[in-house]
């Protein structure tokens, strides 16, 4: 039997498009200052140091833990990297969490982060080769086809994405360090904005980010610890899972992948939830494309195939008024330090059940959802926190 | 530390971003399978490998089936024709491309296959294009023929009626 986990100390940096103010030492470090802050610890207390990223190539610095060691503590002790592509914020989170359930550490500090600007990602995701031809155009051009089919399969109406768009941009502004805050946001606005890859439209998609995450998870012992010291509880894990599949093989459903399907049927069992829709009070999930909010909708079970647009469209899953609401913080469509977006998923999730998330609080938030994807969708990485000890 | 201000005796200040462009060549190393499906490429055709056992057609063939996990051996010859599974029309400018915006990204399943792939559609106004079009590669001239798929200049609607939804809605 696993050793529970509890999230101790969550930090993260204010997102923006350019922090020319720091190196991404510098960038690592805020966020993990303020996770050890919060935590009530010094870096003294930490055993173990995991960070992800996304790809190398992105910045142009290989294996840049090995250079972030120093300016996260991790001198003298286990550092591990992660790569999942953009679901490596989640999956990073996941194998600190391990590493405390297996009773091996008393504290580890997990970080993840994107320096945006220091890179090119729509260079480093569209690099030609031979068996290829160089069409793709980033992550939007390897996902708008994906969204039109999932628009001819469910027959949703043209609006619906744009709906994502401005849900959670509206919810942003009552993040403060959330990137985008753009108080006149409309459906107008985003139809008239450039359909950079059509269906999408530019408002439809995510921003590029300068950010870093990072939580300090502990064992129980370590929890109490806190909690004594600082006041503020903690958010435990109830469950926690990763999944994968190949990008391509013949019958592929890349509308609905299979692994997260599966990915959250674990993650369910795990935390003894049948009805997620009803027994989780919000969930923040990786949306870095408007339309990616129903299409999870279906894969996650919160709605059935191909009804997922209905409970956007119904203001389901908005903050103000909805009875199940996805990305209270803004979400991705909000913020996108890439490495890091997964684990602000995870990170805003367990803020909520700690009722620590400020203005974007779901009032009386006790079981939550966090959520990240990669790859050509084909990586998943999930965990359900809740405020009370799980079983 | 985020806040600290760094003295400079430069009156234009301190530098706080330098870009310095890399290059990375690198040989690629196709494989067998893939080297089979290249070739056909240099000869104007597309070869593909089949399943022995759920007698899937992959093109291009990575020499192994990701669901069963065994070799492909029976190599095939695909047609000429295809069609658009789904596709997005690209209008967003990055560095280093190669195709003038806006184009027709398609994802084309060809006659045969059961793998679709990313090609570029022409001769097709852009609000022309729809799911289940039918259309045909159009190669470079025979002694521009090269090993990859660059020889493959695009793809152009046939004109023939339309896939029905239900013979390709498995491999959107």
């Amino acid at each position: 039997m696993a050793n529970r986990v509890a999230v101790i100390g969550i930090g993260q940096t204010h997102h923006r498009s350019k922090r020319e103010d720091v190196s991404i030492a510098g960038l690592v470090r805020e966020a993990a200052q303020r996770a050890l802050d919060d935590a009530g610890c010094t870096w003294a207390d930490i055993d173990a140091v995991v960070v992800g990223k996304a790809p190398d190539m992105f910045e142009g610095i290989m294996m840049p833990e090995h250079y972030l060691a120093a300016a996260l503590g991790a001198v003298g002790k286990p550092m591990f990297r992660v790569h999942t592509a953009g679901s490596v914020g989640g999956s990073t989170a996941l194998v600190a969490a391990h590493l405390v359930a297996a009773g091996l550490h008393q504290r580890v500090l997990t970080v993840a982060f994107e320096k945006q600007s220091d890179s090119d990602a729509m260079w480093a995701l569209s690099v030609p080769q031979p068996f290829s031809a160089p069409l793709l155009a980033g992550a939007g051009g390897y996902f708008a086809p994906i969204i039109r089919a999932y628009m001819r399969r469910s027959g949703a109406p043209n609006d619906v994405g744009m709906r994502v768009a401005v849900k959670d941009r509206l919810q942003a502004l009552k993040n403060p360090y959330a990137h985008l805050h753009l108080p006149d946001i409309s459906m107008k606005m985003v139809e008239e904005s450039v359909l950079l890859w059509d269906p999408l439209h530019y408002l439809e998609s995510c921003p590029s980010s300068d950010g870093a995450a990072a939580m300090v998870l502990g064992s129980e012992q370590a929890a109490t610890v806190a909690e004594s010291a600082t006041g503020r509880r903690p958010a435990w894990v109830h469950g926690m899972a990763m999944r994968s599949e190949p990008t391509m093989f013949a019958g592929r459903d890349q509308v609905n992948p299979q692994a997260g399907r599966d990915c959250a049927k674990d993650v369910y069992a795990q935390a003894g939830i049948t009805n997620p829709r009803a027994e989780l009070d919000c969930a923040e999930v990786y949306v870095p494309f408007s339309w990616y909010e129903p299409m999870w909708l279906e894969n996650l079970g919160f709605a059935a195939q191909g009804e997922g647009w209905k409970l956007t469209e119904s203001g389901a899953t908005a903050l103000d008024g909805g009875d199940i609401p996805w990305n209270c913080s803004g979400g991705v469509l909000s913020s996108n330090p890439i490495g890091a977006s997964g684990m602000l998923r995870f990170l805003e999730a367990a803020l909520q059940v700690r009722g620590m998330a400020g203005e974007h609080q779901v009032e009386g938030a006790r079981k939550a959802l966090g959520h990240a994807y990669g790859g050509g969708a084909q990586f998943f990485a999930m965990w359900i926190v809740g405020s009370e000890r799980p079983n | 530390m985020s806040d600290q201000t760094y003295v400079t005796s430069d009156p234009r200040g301190s530098i706080t971003q330098l870009a310095t462009p890399s290059r990375l060549e690198y040989f690629f190393t196709a494989g067998t399978s893939l080297s089979k499906n290249l070739r056909g490429y240099q000869r104007g055709q597309f070869i593909g490998q089949r399943c022995p056992v759920c007698s899937k057609v992959y093109v291009p063939s990575r020499g192994s089936c990701p669901v069963d996990g065994v070799a492909l051996t029976e190599e095939v010859e695909l047609k000429n024709t295809g069609t658009v599974t789904t596709f997005c029309v690209v209008n967003v400018p990055f560095a280093g491309q190669s195709i003038k915006i806006p184009y027709i990204a398609g994802q084309i399943l060809l006659d045969g296959a059961n793998l679709s792939f990313m090609g570029l559609i022409q001769e097709c106004e852009l609000e022309e294009v729809r799911m289940g079009m039918r259309v045909e590669a159009v190669w470079v001239d025979k002694e521009d023929l090269v090993p990859s798929l660059a020889s493959v200049k695009y793809f152009r609607p046939t004109g023939e009626p339309d896939a029905a939804y239900e013979t390709y809605q498995e491999y959107l």
